[in-house]
Order: structure tokens, then C-alpha cells, then sequence
């Protein structure tokens, strides 16, 4: 069983009724399967807030899918409980349904001979809108997802990248209060996943309260639009934070690099500063000049203890007759954190078996 | 309009929360289930219109296996009310094999193409769907069994003699209701079988063709045609709707009277769907419990 700081504690039940948008407990689901059982869950404790953008980041088969088919009411769980706005996953099922929607990437949803804007329709009517009303809220989204030229077109006749919009419209036709997102930009190229990501962060930061989780095993994705991040591996959380937050475990100290101009005194005269740990000279092809040395330039790698130790550093150079060019901190990406806590990449992991 | 009014959505114009927006009142969740069923049935009739092939496939094709026993009838100069026997089975046939191909075995490819789980996870019961998808079907198929029925009838001189036209149509609507609610109770016992459904629904088109007495009557089949007329609401309606649509001359080649048959396909209207409602449960909790049903290629 694996319990770790879910880093957001829920929300108290006060008279409005707030509930956490998602609330799992010692979640675990066991599938069967030859010759052993696959443990696809294995405790899983997460809040998430409602307005949060929360990310689950794994490698294929580190049960990312499970844990969303168990909050959309499709999957059980063996043990546990798991709470959706506080409706129970397996007693108040309705009640999730009528909040939530779900998105997957890859999805071949519908029926090829409907054009595009009548599937939307038809699964506006499964969510209870009306028909006009359905129509309108499906032209709304086709013209602001910019889908309007395909609308007309038979599903069947679509692109990848087209129906993934299309998809993603269906998802927001209910207004849910949480959406879950399953590796929404699979498969698409990089302008087409830029663009379902940028529809996925204005829809969620139009309301106040709107919930979403996304899964993931894009390490830029997830740093790009999470606010916290659940890495996930063999059915287990790993760590939960913010991109930021993870990032600096695996990194102890801060690494800066600064670009100096007229700074004689060389990188030895700020290792010796408070929090400095390290200060080397950087060649020149590392400084974003690149010619530094004709400039009377000069790149320095900065390693402090903590990042407060910059601010000294500032005020040493600038009493040095210095000035800075430039400012860039070095930090590390999501993939080192997750190379740090399972101790092998993504690939590595995904090269074993797993459920998914 | 600009791109927050579509992002903000209807709660931009609701004051009301998650919770409050998860407590729908019965009048809402009528008017889903009600949306849902028109919903689904609108890619069935949507596709009517969409692919003519089936004007191919499903009238001329079947149609001329339906003139084959006229000739054959006719060439064994058997009573003429035989040819009208024919030209009914000829009608209902759209409806079952409807009910075999696009009801039966749609969960099953609604699985498959990945719908299941969407229609699972959507506030809807999905009897609804069921309803959506018999309704879109009925649609369809009653297109076929109009074309046919009229197209035989007057190619073929059959004379109706129709004295309880009231009991007549009740008899044909409660037969469609019967026949779709069976494919609603195959269409969760398909999905829960699994990859046979090809065959299951070869099996289930000729040999049900052959015992219902679509192509003549089925009290000719002795035992066999009384265990159909028992548990095949295409055999037991065709039979009640032979005698209602040629009085006096069906007689001596009926079961059951046709009050006593129309009371039959009643109850049949009732297990069926009582049934369905209860595979669909049945179904859910396998696919919740053991995670294969609603997932593609598991």
C-alpha cells in the first residue's frame, strides 16, 4: 500500500457543500488475469481541488487509464473508495455522470456515416440538452474550435487531428464540472496538439470550479499545463506536486547562468559569497551571446544552495562595476524527477508489461 | 461571438454548483431518457437516407426470395391466400432481420468501435439506447416491409380480407414490440458471448426464417412450429396476422385463435423487456466488476 503527502488536503464540507473535485482512498483495483492477478491500483490517495488542471504523468501501463475508468463510473474498484465532487464511484453513479465527461486520445467514437456536426448533436441529446439547444451549443463549439469547415463532413472522412477536436468538443458539450482528458493529444502532430491544448486551458480557466485530470506521458505536456502533477508508476503515486515543485526534489540546489559584461573579477570572485556553492566559467558557446569573449562578456554557471543566495550574488556583481546580460535559471524536467523516483526513464519502464 | 462565451457554457447562466447541478428533478431525467432514445435513433434514419445501397440489400435482395415461394405456389396451384402466407413472411423478415443484424449485434460493435463505454458513462439509462437504436431500426425497417408489402401485393394480386382491422394492427404492433424487445435482450447476451456474433446471427436468421413459417404456415412444423409459437414472436405474430388479414381462410392452418395469440406476444412484450432491463444490469456490473465489456478489444 502506498501513501504519500497528497500535498492538497480536502475541502471542509461546509454549508455550500464543498467537496473535493476528487477524492481517492487507499484505491486499489486487481485484475484478474493468467497466470497471476494484475495489480493495476495498488493504494492510490489524491485529492484534487476543484479548478484544479491535475496531471497523472506515467509510462504506459502504470494504471493512468484505470484510475480514470474507476472516477468515471466504468471500472470498479477492488478496495478503496474513490469520490467524485463527493458522489461515491460505485453507489452514486448517476450523480457522476451528470457532472462529468470524458475524452480519450485516439478516440473512433460515433458512427462514420453522421457528419461531424450531427454526432455532436446526438451525444448532446444522451446529456439531456435540448435539441435547439443542442444544435446551438454544438455551433458554438465547431466555430471556436475552428472545426467549422469540417462540420459538415462525414465522421468517417475526418483526420486524426480533426476528430480529436471533434472529440474534444464533445467532451465540453455537457458544461461538466470535471472533465477527464486520457492522453488527449495521443497520436497528433505538434500543431494540432498545441491547439487542443490551448482549448483544454480556456475552457478550465472559464469557470471557476471546473475540475480537470489529465493523463499524460508527456513530460512537456504535463509541465506546460498542470498545476499539480501526480507521477505514477505500477499503480502507485510516486510524488504529487506542482511541475515546479517536483522538478526542484530531484534538484537540491539552484543552478543559475548568468551572462556578465565588464566583469574582470572571473567566476572565483563569487565562490566564496554566501550560498554559493559553485561558480565556474562557461564557454562561450554556452552564453546566449556567443561571442562573449570579443564582447568582454563572460558566462558563469551559478550552483547555490537555495535560490534566496542569487539576490547576494546580484548585489556582489553590481559593486563589481558588472553587468548582467543575462539571467537564465537551469532546472531539471519531469522526466529526471521520474529517472530520480523509479530510477529508470519512461521507456524502460514501458519496455516491461503492465495493465494500462 | 467571442471564444469565452463557448468556453463559460451554461455556467455562465446557472448560479448552481456541481452538487446542485448532479440532483436532477424526474422531470429532467424523463426528458433525458426521452432526448437519448431520439438521440440514438437519429443515426438509423439519418443512414436511410444517407446510404441507398440498402435499397438493394435490404428490398430487392429478400424480395426476390419472396417471389421464389410465390412461383413455387403458384406452380403447385396451392390456395391462393399461400401467396398472400408469402408475402407477409416477406414484410416481417425486414423486421427480424433488423432485429438480428442491427439490434442484436450493435452493442457488441458499439463496443468495438468504442461507444459502449461513452454511453455507459453518459447520465442516460441505457435503455434508452436500446429504445433509440429499436425505434431507428423500426423506422427503417418499416420502409422496407411498406415497399415490399405493396410492390407484392399488387404484382401478385393478393386479395386481404380484413374483418378485425383493429385487432389486426394491434396484433403487427405488438409483434414489432416483441421482436425488438428480444433484440434487446440478445443485444446484452451477444456483447456478454463476445466475438461469435457473426455467427450467432447466421444462426439465428435461416433456422428462425425456417421455424417462424415465414415462408408458410407454421403448424405444418407440428411440435417444432408449436415451440416457436411459444417462444418466437415472429412465428406466433405472423400466425395471429395470417388469420386477421385473410379471415376464414387461415384457419385450418393456425395454432392458437388470434385473441389467444395477441395475448401470447403480450406477455412476450413484457418478459422481453423486463429481460432486457435486467441483462443490462447484469451487464453492467460485469463491466464494472471485471473491466472487459466496455473496453475495446478485451
Amino acid at each position: 500500500m502506498n501513501h504519500v503527502d497528497t500535498g492538497a488536503s480536502a475541502a471542509p464540507d461546509d454549508a455550500g457543500g464543498r467537496f473535493p473535485a476528487i477524492e481517492t482512498t487507499a484505491l486499489r483495483r486487481v485484475y484478474s488475469a493468467k497466470p497471476r492477478p494484475i495489480v493495476a491500483l495498488d493504494g492510490v490517495d489524491l485529492v484534487v481541488q476543484p479548478g484544479e488542471l491535475f496531471g497523472l504523468l506515467g509510462p504506459n501501463g502504470a494504471g493512468k487509464t484505470t484510475l480514470i475508468k474507476i472516477l468515471t463510473t466504468l471500472l470498479l474498484p477492488t478496495s478503496g473508495s474513490a469520490r467524485v465532487f463527493g458522489f461515491d464511484v460505485v453507489t452514486e453513479t448517476k450523480q457522476i455522470r451528470r457532472i462529468m465527461n470524458m475524452v480519450a486520445g485516439g478516440e473512433q467514437s460515433g458512427y462514420g456515416l453522421l457528419k461531424a456536426r450531427e454526432q455532436l448533436w446526438m451525444f448532446s441529446q444522451f446529456y439531456g440538452l435540448t435539441s435547439r439547444e443542442g444544435w446551438r451549443r454544438v455551433d458554438e463549439l465547431v466555430e471556436a474550435i475552428g472545426f467549422s469547415e469540417q462540420a459538415e463532413q462525414k465522421v468517417s472522412t475526418l483526420s486524426t487531428g480533426q476528430r480529436q477536436k471533434m472529440n474534444l468538443a464533445r467532451g465540453f458539450l455537457n458544461d461538466p464540472w470535471v472533465l477527464f482528458l486520457d492522453e488527449p493529444t495521443l497520436g497528433l502532430d505538434v500543431g494540432a496538439a498545441r491547439v487542443v491544448r490551448s482549448l483544454i486551458r480556456e475552457w478550465q480557466a472559464a469557470v471557476p470550479g471546473r475540475t480537470i485530470l489529465l493523463t499524460t506521458h508527456y513530460m512537456a505536456e504535463a509541465d506546460e499545463l498542470c498545476e499539480r502533477v501526480a507521477i505514477v508508476d505500477r499503480g502507485r503515486i510516486l510524488a504529487i506536486g506542482s511541475p515546479a515543485e517536483l522538478k526542484r526534489r530531484v534538484q537540491k540546489e539552484s543552478i543559475f547562468r548568468l551572462e556578465l559584461e565588464h566583469f574582470a573579477a572571473g567566476p572565483r570572485a563569487l565562490a566564496d559569497l554566501p550560498g554559493v556553492l559553485k561558480a565556474v566559467g562557461a564557454s562561450a558557446a554556452d552564453t546566449s551571446s556567443g561571442d562573449g569573449a570579443g564582447r568582454d562578456a563572460v558566462g558563469i554557471t551559478l550552483v547555490l544552495a537555495e535560490d534566496a543566495a542569487l539576490t547576494g550574488v546580484v548585489q556582489a556583481v553590481t559593486s563589481m562595476g558588472a553587468e548582467i546580460t543575462a539571467l537564465q535559471k537551469s532546472e531539471p524536467t519531469l522526466e529526471d524527477v521520474f529517472v530520480e523516483l523509479v530510477g529508470q526513464g519512461f521507456a524502460e519502464v514501458e519496455a516491461g508489461d503492465g495493465p494500462s | 461571438m467571442s471564444a469565452a462565451s463557448w468556453a463559460v457554457g451554461r455556467h455562465g447562466r446557472s448560479s448552481q454548483g456541481p452538487r446542485e447541478a448532479a440532483t436532477w428533478d424526474r422531470g429532467q431525467i424523463i426528458a433525458t431518457e426521452l432526448r437519448a432514445i431520439r438521440g440514438r435513433s437519429y443515426p438509423r434514419i439519418a443512414g436511410m437516407f444517407r446510404e441507398p445501397s440498402w435499397i438493394l440489400f435490404e428490398i430487392l435482395l429478400p424480395f426476390l426470395t419472396t417471389s421464389a415461394f410465390v412461383f413455387v405456389y403458384r406452380a403447385l396451384q396451392a390456395p391462393p391466400q399461400y401467396v398472400g402466407f408469402v408475402v407477409l413472411g416477406g414484410v416481417m423478415i425486414a423486421f427480424w432481420l433488423n432485429v438480428v443484424w442491427l439490434m442484436a449485434g450493435q452493442l457488441y460493435w458499439e463496443k468495438d468501435q468504442g461507444n459502449l463505454e461513452l454511453y455507459f458513462a453518459a447520465p442516460m439509462d441505457m435503455m434508452s439506447v436500446l429504445f433509440g437504436m429499436a425505434i431507428g431500426g423500426l423506422i427503417m425497417s418499416s420502409t422496407r416491409a411498406a415497399v415490399v408489402l405493396v410492390v407484392a401485393t399488387v404484382l401478385y394480386d393478393v386479395v386481404f380480407r380484413v374483418e378485425q382491422w383493429l385487432l389486426l394492427g394491434g396484433v403487427f404492433l405488438l409483434t414489432l414490440f416483441a421482436l425488438y424487445g428480444l433484440g434487446m435482450v440478445l443485444a446484452s447476451l451477444f456483447l456478454l458471448w463476445g466475438r461469435e456474433v457473426w455467427h450467432l446471427n447466421q444462426l439465428l436468421q435461416e433456422p428462425v426464417y425456417f421455424v417462424s413459417g415465414v415462408n408458410f404456415p407454421v403448424n405444418r412444423l407440428g411440435l417444432l412450429g408449436a415451440l416457436a409459437i411459444a417462444t418466437l414472436p415472429l412465428a406466433v405474430g405472423l400466425d395471429a396476422m395470417r388469420q386477421l388479414a385473410f379471415a376464414g381462410q387461415a384457419a385450418e392452418t393456425a395454432f392458437l385463435p388470434p385473441e389467444a395469440e395477441a395475448g401470447l406476444i403480450l406477455v412476450m412484450v413484457a418478459v422481453f423487456l423486463v429481460l432486457a432491463r435486467a441483462m443490462l444490469r447484469l451487464m453492467e456490473r460485469l463491466a464494472r466488476r471485471e473491466g472487459r465489456l466496455t473496453v475495446r478489444g478485451r
